[in-house]
């Protein structure tokens, strides 16, 4: 035996961790999913800190600011659908259409770049900023934090988009990178859901 | 469908040299050493810490350090031992070095998201410590930092701190995620849940609590230090926030963070506990559901570390029943492991004498944490020393106590020679008389009134105060034995075999230290990691 440098250690590695995949199925979006739910509790400790400053937190006089409905209502509305496209690019992409599928993964990018644009001039318009009180602050870092995750939604969208081009990455049965993005998009959609109803509606 | 062959990996593919330890190295039993190792320094360093506070306290006057340089200095030692030393060894150490082997697999679900986890501590943990260096700017706060005590104190230091704290919390959360995929995903096949040694259901309810509640720690801190840096006003009163929404966010996370760093020492008590009386593990099932209990009734106990915070009677009620009834899981486990020994075979070596100190400190911190838990109690001893005691009777007493057992009980795997018996029961002797005679005193002194957190106090306090002080420095004195132990059996210790305390769990089924694929040929199929004094004994 003699001794290696870890390139080779960790080669060796990566080949038992193929066998591994390959004994067990592709347990990778299971730990992607364990992800999300770690993921999904930061935003409801979020939801529960904002819900608490708003049931015993009173806003000082003159305080309280209506939210306009209409912009968020629409980029609700665009980020659904954007859901719907990219489960189709998903299906496309298992049939084997790798153009089509590419297609949907743009319109649905391009969707979640208008909600992130609509955020934009959301945000230009309000009457108040980040430090105004209280509702203001848990406004934008709610926000700001779903935001966040659009952003790197989106990101994540053209990455895969160019993956599956001809001789790319992704293909109609190694398509680990677009699942993964689903799922994310998903997750992502659904938060937003949940925002809209407490921040907007409630 | 079977596991790899021995073949497919090249014999010489095996690393050898101690400069992987410094690598981006994949394999787990690499990272859980690196873990270990680090974890122990950060140990070293923070029992410095605690030296000082020692120090401080021996006479009632502030005459040692400043006061600021106290309150920095109790603020780094909680937050290094609790977040650079019990988390990551009692979880990533013996969970990244174990898990593996109980499940029948040759690494760990993720290695390198693994590798990544390990590699964010060390500069999570420098970036924290190098803070205290920077004059009167570290963090001072506790390792609570409630504000709004941490939007007052030096901002620096309090970023600073929050900085490390969300490294260290993000490598936890992916260390999570890791075990549980392990545990549910990468079993070898014909491998029930229910054949698996007690400690993988230990970490998988400990990472079930991980992935459900450091995010909400994160979250928290982010607002936190939005507070700090943008000034906004969520946990500040003068601007309308609220201190209390803080406190409540805050112990989501930090209430199951104490079963975090207790649970995975309960399942490794039961690995050792059966091993060394040559008994099965008693109630196996009840364990299992116990621990689940423990997770499931840990997730709703937070605010019992805030009966004074002005909450309403009906949570008051609610917190202390919810918080009463883990005594009941808790208990089974106890007597369960109490069965464990009857009428076993018992050899008592250094792991096993600090496995069975364990047993009786926890037992102590356990009952004083139900009297904490009661609302009238509480009020009087809350914030006082007696809570302190409480914590250490269960994170040293219990938690360091088992991670010392554990590491007499697999240093022989990890290295192939066994730790001197002599000096690790001189280790023994003085870690026991050291640890009690520095915590058991301060009940005394919390039940008289003696605030923590302060670095004077009033002068009729100077006799326990010192007798804890001497215990501190016992304990100190106790690493001595066991850094030499260490040292001297790594050079020249004595061979240990592959299995030298004829164990049945498979971790020991195969040389030691191990190869980099675990077993020479295939995973071998333990059904009943615990058979022993039965006809499985007869072969191993
Ligand atoms: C056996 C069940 C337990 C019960 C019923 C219990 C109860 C309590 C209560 C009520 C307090 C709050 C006291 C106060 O601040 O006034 C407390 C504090 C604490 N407990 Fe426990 N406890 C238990 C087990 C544990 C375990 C297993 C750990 C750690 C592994 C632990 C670690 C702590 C810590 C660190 C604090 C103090 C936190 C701080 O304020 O800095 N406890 N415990
Ligand atoms: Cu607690």
């Amino acid at each position: 035996m003699t001794s290696t440098t870890p390139l080779q250690d960790s080669t060796a590695i990566e080949a038992r961790q193929e066998q591994a995949e390959e004994a067990h199925g592709d347990f990778r979006l299971f730990g992607l999913a364990t992800f999300l739910v770690a993921d999904g509790m930061t935003f409801a400790g979020f939801f529960a800190a904002y819900l608490t400053f708003k049931a015993v937190n009173p806003l000082p006089e003159g305080g309280i600011y209506e939210l306009e409905l209409l912009l968020p209502t629409i980029n609700t509305v665009v980020l659904i659908i954007s859901s719907f496209t990219f489960h189709r690019a998903g299906k496309e992409c298992r049939a084997g259409q790798l153009g089509a599928s590419r297609l949907w993964l743009g319109i649905t990018g391009a969707l979640g770049a208008i909600f992130l644009a609509g955020q934009m001039v959301e945000y230009f318009n309000l009457p108040f900023g980040l430090t105004d009180n209280l509702f203001a602050s848990t406004f934008y870092a709610l926000t700001g934090f779903h935001g966040l995750h659009v952003t790197l939604g989106v990101i994540c969208i053209t990455i895969v988009a160019l993956q599956t081009r001809p001789g790319g990455r992704i293909s109609a049965t190694d398509h680990f990178g677009l699942e993964a993005a689903e799922l994310y998009w998903h997750f992502v959609d659904g938060i937003w859901v949940v925002l809209y109803g407490i921040l907007y509606l409630l | 469908m079977t596991l790899a062959s021995p073949s497919d990996f090249e014999d010489n593919l095996q690393p050898q040299g101690w400069l992987r330890y410094f690598s981006f190295s994949l394999d787990h039993k690499v990272i859980g050493l690196q873990y270990l190792i680090c974890g122990f320094i950060f140990y070293l360093v923070g029992g410095a810490l605690a030296g000082i506070i020692r120090t401080e306290l021996w006479s009632p006057m502030s005459d040692f350090v400043s006061r600021e340089t106290y309150n920095e200095t109790l603020t780094l030692h909680g937050t290094i031992m609790i977040f650079l030393w019990i988390v990551p060894v009692v979880n990533g150490a013996f969970g990244n070095y174990l898990i593996p082997f109980y499940v029948g697999a040759r690494d760990m679900a993720f290695p390198r998201l693994n590798a990544v986890a390990f590699w964010l501590i060390p500069p999570a943990g420098i970036l924290l410590i190098s803070s205290y260096f920077i004059a009167g700017a570290a963090a001072q706060s506790g390792w609570t930092a409630y504000p709004p005590l941490s939007l007052t104190t030096p901002a620096a230091g309090q970023v600073v701190w929050i900085l490390s704290v969300l490294l260290l919390g993000g490598s936890s959360i992916f260390g999570g995620i890791n075990f549980i995929a392990t545990i549910l995903k990468l079993r070898r096949p014909g491998l029930k849940l229910m054949m698996l040694p007690l400690y993988c259901w230990a970490m998988l309810g400990t990472s079930v609590l991980v992935v459900l509640s450091t995010p909400v720690l994160a979250g928290t801190l982010i607002l936190l230090s939005f507070d700090i840096i943008a000034h906004t006003g969520f946990f500040n009163p003068t601007m309308g926030g609220n201190v209390v929404v803080y406190q409540h966010l805050f112990w989501f996370y930090s209430h199951p963070a104490v079963y975090i760093m207790v649970l995975p020492a309960f399942g490794l008590v039961s690995e050792i506990l059966p091993i060394h009386a040559r008994k099965p593990l008693f109630g196996y099932t009840t364990m299992v559901y116990s621990i689940m209990a423990i997770v499931f009734l840990g997730l709703i106990v937070w605010a019992h570390h805030m009966f004074t915070s002005g909450t309403p009677p009906w949570m008051r009620l609610f917190f202390t029943i919810a918080t009463s009834f883990i005594a009941v899981p808790t208990g089974i486990k106890f007597f369960n492991w109490l069965a464990t020994l009857w009428g076993g075979k018992i050899a008592l070596n250094s792991a096993m004498l600090f496995s069975c100190a364990f047993i009786v400190n926890f037992v102590f911190g356990g009952i004083t944490g139900v009297a904490l838990a009661q609302v009238p109690f509480d009020i009087h001893v809350h914030d006082t020393y007696f809570v302190v005691g409480h914590f250490h009777y269960i994170v040293y007493g219990g938690t360091v106590f088992v991670i010392f057992g554990s590491l007499y009980h697999w240093y022989p795997k990890f290295t192939g020679r066994l730790l001197n018996e002599d000096l690790g029961r001189l280790h023994f002797l003085l870690t026991f008389v050291g640890f009690n005679l520095c915590f058991a005193p301060q009940h005394w002194l919390g039940l008289n009134g003696m605030p923590r957190r302060v670095a004077e106090y009033d002068p009729a306090f100077t006799t326990l105060n010192q007798l804890s002080s001497v215990g501190a420095l016992l304990m100190a004195i106790s690493t001595l034995p066991l850094l030499i132990n260490v040292v001297v059996t790594a050079i020249n210790g004595k061979k240990a075999g592959d299995n030298p305390w004829n164990a049945l769990t498979p971790e020991w089924l195969t040389s030691s230290p191990p190869p980099v694929e675990n077993w020479h040929g295939e995973a071998p199929l333990v059904t009943e990691p615990y058979g022993y004094g039965q006809h499985l004994e007869a072969k191993a």
